[in-house]
């Protein structure tokens, strides 16, 4: 198989398999927002809440970072 | 790192951009109206001797608009809004401020050089990449600077979730940095030669083919990553800021970053429909160009639909206004592309006007509007004053609209008919028309065209002045506005 092929190939199944991790986190996304592992719309806040010493929102987990700090 | 109270956001950077952003949109846009006019007029061409020439000042028109409007604007709202939507401060890091400064010198020194070496006739004849190799190296400096600087930024952040913004902004440094630095590989030919000839001439290290396929790769991603991915970053952060509404969808946002970069990357043989690059590479380009209006459209609608029930502020806020046009330019122009990119269409528009005149519609509709709402939106916030005047924005708003209509219409109108003339045979096989024959028909739309870019130059000085009213004499603010941008 000459280098030109294996090219071919290579590109063809990289294509294949980044469509399939694309597809895959789509689904991820949704997934686990509906399963309510995951809140990315509260990330939509940081442009809001932009001041200095304005609370982070720190992460996509539903729990607010208040509870997360005393359930540690 | 503690939090301070008295601590603030320190915008010196992000206001020394904001002046490089004015002068540099002034100079370019000022250049485009004159080489607009020569084509509706070519005795326009002698005024200024060889320096005067369309073939020696288009170059410079796109460097300006590219390198010094386009990039000081990314980099003024990048210093501006990377501190606010990492909750962190230029001023926490006197290292950070440092890079940062440079950052600005480096840049407006090697941008005024890069003005006169164009200006000049150095050139690599490449097109977008027209600096020859010794500007090449001090861009990698520059870029290598800023990404410190943003780097560094994200090391100290308090928040620890990268907005979408930032997103948009690190594959903007990614994907330059790999586009610029394959595409200007390049033999300086003073160096290999024994020292014959001029030092700053050099030859591209890729040839025929090859270099047409690295060009156009470079040439379309670096609208891709230049006036596409910040120009998003900026949206996500000033509309939803602006308006006070937090992003339609933030999933959206996100499964359209993705999808974006996953696409751009392959798009680029589009510009080389019927050449003589491999057939299927030029199906792909086609093909992926097509698949490209998803992404674009799902950042564009989200930004839409984050208006969703405030509509009302259209009619109220002039940047509001200039930001809606602009996401509605964006899709406009992310529809014309991909149809422009089908092989039939492309047989048509391939090399005619309808070329510049979509790449207009994207940029004076989509980018220019959106970097100025940007500025316009973080004046108050960096000079502590409101904006100077709410009717000059709103009579600049209009007119710099009007402009973009007539100029993409006109070129629609110009790009069809020439396409159509070129090809057009007698019954026996013989080209009805000769290249003169077309100017004729086309130089009304040359005029309009040239009239467009009066109009909106006139904008632009309109803005230009606002804003200058802004830092200097208008009224100051006890506090910091919200969302609303308070103007007179």
């Amino acid at each position: 198989m000459g280098i030109r092929e294996l090219q071919g190939y290579a590109s063809f199944f990289m294509t294949i398999f980044l469509v399939v991790m694309l597809y895959g986190y789509i689904v991820y996304l949704y997934r686990s927002e509906k399963k309510g592992k995951k809140d990315y719309e509260k990330l939509g806040k940081i442009a809001l809440d932009d001041e200095l010493d304005s609370t982070p929102i720190n992460t996509s987990d539903p729990l607010p970072t208040d509870n997360k700090e005393q359930n540690k | 790192m503690q939090s301070n109270a008295a601590l603030e956001y320190d915008y010196s950077v992000a206001k020394l951009f904001t002046y490089t952003t004015i002068l540099f949109g002034f100079l370019g846009m000022l250049i485009g109206t004159l080489i607009a006019a020569q084509l509706a007029f070519p005795e326009l061409n002698y005024l200024l001797g060889e320096y005067g020439t369309f073939s020696r000042l288009r170059p410079l028109h796109t460097n300006i608009v590219i390198y010094g409007f386009t990039l000081s604007g990314v980099w003024a709202t990048f210093y501006y809004s990377g501190q606010r939507v990492l909750k962190v401060s230029m001023a926490e890091s006197k290292f950070i401020m440092a890079v940062g400064k440079i950052h600005f010198w480096l840049y407006f020194v090697a941008a005024l050089a890069a003005v006169v070496s164009l200006l000049l006739g150095f050139t690599q004849s490449k097109e977008y990449a027209q600096m020859e190799w010794p500007f090449d190296i001090v861009v990698v400096l520059i870029w290598v600077l800023w990404g410190i600087a943003m780097f560094g930024l994200i090391g100290i952040r308090r928040e620890k979730a990268l907005y979408i913004s930032m997103w948009y902004y690190i594959a903007c440094f990614l994907g330059i940095a790999m586009l610029y630095l394959f595409n200007n590989m390049s033999v300086p030919t003073y160096f290999v030669s024994g020292n014959v000839g001029n030092i700053l001439h050099s030859v591209s290290m890729y040839s025929g083919t090859n270099d047409a396929l690295v060009q156009w790769w470079f040439g379309h991603n670096a609208v891709a990553f230049g006036f596409t991915v910040p120009i998003v970053a900026m949206i996500y952060y000033f509309l939803p800021k602006e308006s006070g509404q937090a992003v339609y969808s933030y999933k959206l946002s996100l499964l359209s970053f993705w999808g974006l970069m996953f696409v751009y990357l392959w798009a680029g043989s589009h510009h080389l429909l019927w050449s003589t690059v491999p057939d299927w590479m030029q199906t792909m380009g086609s093909v992926f160009s097509v698949v490209l209006i998803l992404p674009s459209w799902g950042s564009a609608i989200n930004m839409l639909l984050t208006m969703k029930g405030e509509w009302n502020q259209l009619t109220e806020n002039p940047l509001i206004k200039f930001m809606v046009l602009a996401s509605t330019f964006y899709m406009l122009s992310t529809l014309e592309g991909p149809i422009q990119a089908i092989k039939s269409v492309n047989a048509i528009a391939h090399f005619t006007d309808w070329i510049p005149g979509h790449v207009h519609d994207g940029v004076l509709g989509w980018v220019v509007f959106m970097i100025m709402a940007a500025l316009f939106h973080m004046a108050p916030r960096m000079f502590k004053r409101e904006i100077y005047s709410k009717k000059l924005m709103e009579a600049q708003f209009w007119l710099q609209t009007t402009a973009v209509v007539l100029y993409f219409t006109s070129m629609w109108i110009a790009g069809i008919t020439q396409g159509m003339m070129w090809r057009a045979v007698d019954e026996y096989g013989n080209l009805m028309y000769s290249f003169i024959d077309t100017v004729t028909v086309l130089h009304p739309y040359y005029a309009i065209r040239a009239l467009a870019g009066v109009l909106y130059l006139t904008g632009f000085l309109m803005f230009a002045y606002n804003m200058f009213k802004t830092m200097t004499s208008s009224r100051e603010l006890s506090e910091e506005p919200q969302f609303r941008s308070p103007m007179a």
